[in-house]
């Protein structure tokens, strides 16, 4: 059955408002999408959403106590709380190098954790 | 590091308006070009935003902030910019004098032929909004509170509410939530977001954190520390709206209700503001009405992505940059010699400024009368000694050679004339 469903893509910070005619998760056609990264957006939101995340692990013997780190692509929506469970385990020891590898293929998705930034040891 | 007395450019702050600054200024052609930054690490106000979604535009590639600014810190190293960290601009002069304070350094006062005021922005606080109520503990900026949970791995709270729908708002919701913390509501007074759609999407719906529009702080509730806030509608002209109060029990209230330039220091130094903005006036290569003194980044006003601050500084460092080279060439002129005691004369006569860098200078000179004793030959600055060199006798028939030498020449340069003496020793 046809439906319509309002999307904000978050793919830009343009942030468009999507109008997406979809038939359960099969996408017939988007509307007001500024470039077609919407279409992509829409048809992964609806079958494999997914976010890029951003948070911190502990660090020893750094400038400061905790280094960031993000995923170096967006991971499964349902993932999330599952990653900063395995985040909060991790403590790295100073000096620490931006782009580190901190978890590797987490949940079998492919994708690694890493370090956002260097950690000089004090 | 060694501090100088005289800059070329100096930067007032390295968030990544500083930073593109100094790489331009330096790139322009400027040799000492000195950043200047009050935390203990270059970086700013980035370093704190771990989220992604910087640098899209320069590098094509979606960064997390404190990725962002070290590709730009690495660049400032390998320009060998000199850095002076913990250190606090506390005033700057119209004639660009630069008054900081450090651990390391103590009280300086250092000069610049120009500056750049990249200062960044803050954010509004409670009595700019005149939140009425108690004034218990828990009361805090959104950035206030992403420094201590994202640098200095300290929660401020459990459960919160966060007044302003701002982008540092809503990406504290999320960020609290990830650290296990409930946000119970975001609470905006305009019947609008005033934070971009995507974070809505991304912090607030995505962790069902309920955003109420047309919505304020009536009251805060706790003695030493909040226990609650009651919350208010308000009507088209923001009145609020009797019968729609109610109590929502936290601990903590998180303000994100905008940011405002960072300007006192610009102010001190003779700088006019814009009102309606609370930034700098500027011209097109963002100089500010005191010749020298540029401006860049959220000091000028503030920008929707810090890409456009970065191209920001890129313009002033340049333009700063070549004001100095300008300046030097002004200062460049030439310094009399003179015979003083017991000299006939001495060649060259004169000295160009401009001829002062790495290699040394010979004066040449014949005495009047002969001292068959060690005698010290000396060039003076009034009643300053730049340089000197003994000789075991001297004869007006032999010629005498005093070298000046790089390192002399800082003192040659402040001489309007330098009186060389042959006296015994
Ligand atoms: C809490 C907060 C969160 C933000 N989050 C985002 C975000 O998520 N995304 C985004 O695009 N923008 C964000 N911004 C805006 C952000 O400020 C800019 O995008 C960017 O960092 C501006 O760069 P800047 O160089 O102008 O200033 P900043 O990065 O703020 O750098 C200014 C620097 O000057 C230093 N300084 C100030 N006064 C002195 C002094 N007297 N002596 C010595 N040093 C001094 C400060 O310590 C600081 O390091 C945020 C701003 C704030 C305040
Ligand atoms: S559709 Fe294109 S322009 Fe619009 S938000 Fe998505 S990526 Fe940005």
């Amino acid at each position: 059955m046809e439906e319509k469903t309002k999307l904000i893509c978050i793919s830009c910070p343009k942030g468009c408002s999507l109008d997406v005619t979809h038939d359960g998760n099969t996408i017939l056609k988007v509307e007001n999408a500024a470039c077609k990264q919407g279409y992509v957006y829409a048809e992964k939101e609806f079958t494999d959403p997914r976010r890029m995340v951003a948070s911190t692990v502990k660090v020893k013997g750094g400038l400061h106590p905790l280094v960031p780190v993000y995923t170096a692509n967006p991971i499964p929506k349902p993932k999330i709380q599952d990653l900063l469970v395995e985040l909060r385990k991790v403590e790295l020891q100073a000096p620490v190098t931006g782009g580190d590898v901190v978890l590797e293929n987490v949940f079998g998705t492919g994708i690694n954790i890493i370090t956002s930034r260097d950690m000089p040891a004090v | 590091m060694a501090v100088k007395e005289l800059y070329d450019v100096i930067v007032i702050g390295s968030g990544p308006g500083g930073l593109a600054a100094a790489i331009a200024a330096k790139k322009a052609g400027a040799d000492d070009v000195l950043i200047i930054e009050r935390d203990i690490e270059l970086g700013g106000i980035l370093l704190q935003c771990i989220h992604n979604g910087f640098g899209v535009e320069i590098f094509k590639e979606d960064l997390p902030g404190p990725t962002y600014s070290q590709r730009f810190i690495k660049e400032v190293r390998a320009l060998g910019i000199e850095t002076m960290l913990d250190t606090m601009v506390l005033d700057i002069t119209p004639l660009k004098k630069v008054y900081a304070s450090s651990k390391q350094h103590g009280f300086v006062v250092l000069e610049a032929r120009s500056i750049v005021l990249a200062m960044g922005c803050r954010e509004r606080t409670r009595p700019m909004i005149r939140i009425p109520g108690t004034r218990p503990s828990g009361v805090y900026t959104a950035g206030t509170a992403q420094r201590w949970t994202n640098v200095e791995g300290y929660l401020p709270g459990k459960r919160f509410v966060i007044l302003g729908s701002g982008d540092i708002g809503m990406i504290m919701a999320r960020r609290l939530t990830f650290e296990g913390a409930k946000v119970e509501r975001v609470l905006e007074v305009m019947p609008h977001l005033t934070g971009l759609t995507r974070n809505y999407v991304q912090c607030l719906l995505d962790f069902d954190i309920q955003l109420q529009l047309r919505h304020t702080v009536k009251r805060i509730i706790g003695n030493d520390r909040v226990e609650a806030i009651e919350s208010v509608k308000v009507d088209e002209k923001w009145k609020p709206v009797p019968g729609t109060e109610e109590i929502i029990p936290c601990d903590t209230l998180l303000l994100s209700v905008g940011l405002i330039p960072e300007n006192e220091l610009s102010k001190k130094a003779g700088v006019l503001l814009d009102p309606r903005i609370g930034g700098p006036i500027v011209d097109d290569s963002f100089q500010t009405n005191v010749p020298g003194i540029f401006a860049a980044g959220n000091v000028v006003h503030v920008y929707d992505l810090v890409d456009w601050v970065t191209e920001a500084g890129y313009v002033a460092g340049n333009a700063a940059g070549e004001y100095a080279i300008k300046e030097r060439q002004k200062e460049t002129g030439s310094i009399t010699i003179q015979a003083g005691d017991n000299v006939r004369y001495v060649v060259p006569q004169m000295l160009d400024k401009a001829h002062l860098t790495d290699k040394p200078i010979s004066l040449q000179m014949r005495v009047i009368n002969p001292i068959e004793d060690p005698v010290w030959v000396e060039a003076h600055d009034g009643s300053n000694l730049v340089a000197r060199k003994a000789e075991r006798y001297v004869r007006p028939g032999e010629m005498v050679t005093l070298k000046l030498r790089p390192k002399h020449f800082d003192d040659v340069r402040k001489a309007g004339t330098l009186t060389i003496s042959v006296n015994p020793k």
